[in-house]
């Protein structure tokens, strides 16, 4: 099964659950962690269900290339992990 | 007199007290996280418990509503307002449908004091009837076709900054818009009209310049005794109007100059009004770099400079729109800058104190 991985500093906000989840895709794989955690999907995606702006998604190592259909695809094995992207001042 | 304000800064939700003769700060909640705006508890314990609000715009993490129970002892997280899906090809006035600031929250009053309203960018206005656990999209304002024609000001897109509920009309709202103008519903946000009438934007072409749909009223108040009274601080001048909206009139002869963003109108005295002015649009800073409160006691016809105790040299403080309050005395005002200054008065603007503290740069001061 995909783990996905969210970073650490979203716990000063809310649970974010390391999660093994049955997914083929990046999106699959996020909603099996918003199920344990509603809350947490208004931080890593915005209205429209696309990732936030400042938010980034490696799979493997390698940065997720559609941020709006996050249907990069996941191995069984894949390792996910849910950044922020380094901004501000 | 003891009171209480609350500084909404890019670096935390600053609560201070006013005791014996001079404002410090008391807590610091939310110490590092951008809170746009906050919503003080109701003064005379109507609406959910003396709920407050405070808006995050977390820059990672968007936009969140926390609310405490208790004036700030305790907070939990809410849900926040969230922009329905985006139908296909839908660009009016080219911006997303998700939420990127709440700009202004603000209570119903009177008979409506248990609705909450949320102004936000992109231009959206929400309302909560549960007390912010849940929020709704005014769908009325925004799919009337206007909206196409605003326009980003302050920021990138259009935002709503002002919300102005009529204390004595439970169905009537007012909402200022940069830039899309003032709207205003008398039927419980069914419907809108705009209410700009008067109005000219000097930076639009000349067959625009009265278009109400493109002005920038930096910051609309109304006063709380006299509601047909509103003051609106405007991109190029500043306008008054003493009929409920229906007609805007220029206040002429500003001493030092007509740019500005705040305002603040006194609680029982319509004709008594404070502005902050700037140089001008492209240099937004105070005149030969001393910062001066304009204050009128006579609806506009006279102004008088107050500088006692504000800076008068080497000052590059901005007063933004939500930086000016006046608490419901009419005589104590508090005020806080981009740079993070802060100063009250005691006697109407006559003569101010600095908060012996730097703050983090200043979104909005509100008492309660």
């Amino acid at each position: 099964m995909a783990l996905i991985v969210f970073t650490q500093q979203l716990r000063r906000f809310t649970e974010a659950p390391e999660v093994d989840a049955q997914a083929a895709t990046l999106r699959g794989a996020l909603e099996a962690a918003f199920a344990l955690n509603p809350r947490l999907r208004g931080y890593v995606l915005d209205d429209q269900g696309h990732m936030r702006a400042n938010v980034v998604a490696f799979i493997d190592g390698r940065r997720c290339l559609n941020r709006i259909a996050l249907d990069d695809p996941l191995a069984p094995d894949s390792r996910v992990h849910v950044l922020q992207a380094l901004s501000g001042g | 007199m003891d009171s209480r304000a609350w500084i909404a800064t890019r670096k935390g939700l600053f609560e201070l007290r006013h005791r014996r003769d001079s404002w410090a700060i008391e807590r610091v909640h939310f110490l590092g996280e951008p809170v746009s705006m906050v919503l003080p508890p109701r003064a005379d314990g109507a609406g959910p418990s003396g709920r407050m609000l405070a808006a995050l715009n977390l820059g990672h993490f968007g936009v969140k509503v926390h609310a405490s129970d208790d004036a700030g002892a305790h907070w939990h997280e809410l849900p926040a307002p969230l922009y329905p899906p985006q139908p296909e090809g839908e660009p009016a006035g080219g911006v997303a449908w998700k939420l990127q600031q709440i700009w202004s929250l603000e209570a119903g009053q009177g008979a409506a004091a248990g609705t909450l309203w949320a102004g936000t960018l992109p231009g959206g206005l929400f309302r909560s009837v549960d007390g912010a656990e849940s929020w709704q999209l005014v769908e009325a304002l925004w799919n009337q076709p206007g909206r196409a024609e605003w326009f980003g000001g302050g920021y990138d897109v259009p935002g709503i900054h002002s919300i102005c509920p009529h204390p004595a009309q439970a169905g009537e709202l007012l909402v200022g818009i940069s830039c899309g103008g003032v709207w205003v519903s008398r039927d419980d946000a069914a419907h809108w009209q705009l209410q700009a009438e008067g109005m000219r934007a000097a930076y639009m072409p000349p067959e625009q310049a009265d278009n109400g749909n493109t002005q920038d009223p930096h910051r609309i108040v109304r006063c709380p005794a006299q509601p047909d009274v509103l003051w609106c601080q405007h991109h190029n001048g500043i306008w008054r109007s003493t009929d409920d909206a229906r007609s805007w009139h220029e206040v002429g002869g500003v001493p030092l100059a007509n740019f500005g963003f705040a305002v603040a109108v006194h609680p029982a005295q319509g004709d008594t009004a404070w502005f902050v002015p700037g140089v001008a649009d492209q240099r937004r800073v105070p005149v030969d770099g001393a910062l001066a409160v304009n204050r009128t006691r006579d609806g506009g016809r006279s102004f008088e400079t107050l500088r006692s105790g504000l800076p008068q040299q080497d000052c590059y403080d901005l007063i933004y729109r939500h930086g000016l309050a006046v608490d419901a005395s009419g005589e104590r005002l508090l005020m806080g800058s981009t740079t993070g200054g802060v100063w009250g008065s005691d006697d109407g603007g006559a003569h101010w104190a600095m908060l012996g503290a730097r703050l983090p740069p200043i979104y909005a001061v509100r008492f309660g």
